[in-house]
């Protein structure tokens, strides 16, 4: 897909039958499932995994029934939550746990954090290209310097400024947005 | 949001590692998965010994007819058949 399209675009698209935008789709929220499963519940690699492929199973399934095609991002952030602590009841059945528990099992903190790293996540995706893979492989991916300037030709030395400019290009970005409005959480 | 300095920048490209590619793919591929598994329900259907080789054997009747499926349809088809 050449342009990024908005999330209603790309729902729209999806309920068409368009694979590719089913595939865009998932990439684009395919980091925070994951990290909604292993980071705010704390899930185990496998529990996580299976939480992931339901999550997205369901919102194939019922894409039609989505009310507003821009409220995507938060339906599967409340289909991951609601997921994860079914999960987690499922795990506590021989320990018994309240039920009021649970619901406190995804810390608000980094459920707040998560939502908040999206868009920054999303403002990645308007920068120039060579600063999105150099932010994604040393923060995202935890690559060394090493790894990153060999794959991408660099001597290490420039990698650290090259980091901070990019940071800066990304600050200004998301600043502009504050300064125009208030961030809208979905493209 | 309101303040951006480069260490909670930092920490929020952080927050987002990518999900194992294994896991995103069989997600992605979904569509696909579920064209499949219509397919092979819908002959079941019109073919009776076909089905019957199914519930006797699922993986064997899968394979017989050149079928290569990932766990997550042939773990629904056995869902599917096993209570017919």
């Amino acid at each position: 897909m050449a342009q990024a399209l908005t999330d209603s675009e790309l729902v729209a698209r999806c309920r068409a039958g368009d694979q590719e935008a089913w595939a865009e789709l998932v990439d684009r929220f395919s980091r925070y499932v994951y990290a909604i499963s292993v980071q705010a519940f704390r899930l185990s690699d496998a529990d996580a995994e299976d939480v992931f492929q339901e999550v997205f199973a369901r919102a194939y399934q019922h894409l039609d029934g989505l009310r507003d095609d821009a409220a995507v991002r938060p339906w599967l952030a409340q289909l991951t939550r609601r997921l994860c602590i079914d999960r987690l009841r499922a795990s506590a059945r021989e320990r018994p746990t309240a039920d009021e528990e649970l619901e406190l099992a995804g810390s608000e903190e980094t459920l707040t954090l998560l939502e908040e790293a999206l868009t920054v996540h999303e403002a990645l995706a308007e920068i120039p290209e060579h600063c999105r893979e150099i932010l994604d492989r040393f923060f995202a991916r935890d690559e060394s310097y090493k790894t990153i300037g060999e794959d991408l030709d660099l001597p290490s030395g420039t990698i650290a400024s090259r980091i901070s400019r990019c940071l800066a290009r990304l600050r200004e970005l998301l600043e502009g947005r504050n300064d125009a409005g208030p961030a809208s959480g979905s493209r | 949001m309101t303040a951006f300095d480069e260490e909670r920048l930092a920490r929020l490209i952080r927050a987002l590692p990518p999900a194992p590619e294994a896991w995103v793919r069989a997600a992605q591929e979904l569509p696909l998965a579920k064209a499949e598994l219509d397919e092979i329900v819908a002959r079941a259907e019109a073919d009776a010994e076909f089905r019957a080789r199914l519930v006797a054997d699922l993986e064997a009747a899968l394979e017989a007819v050149g079928y290569e499926l990932g766990p997550a349809v042939v773990e629904e088809l056995r869902v599917r058949f096993k209570s017919t």
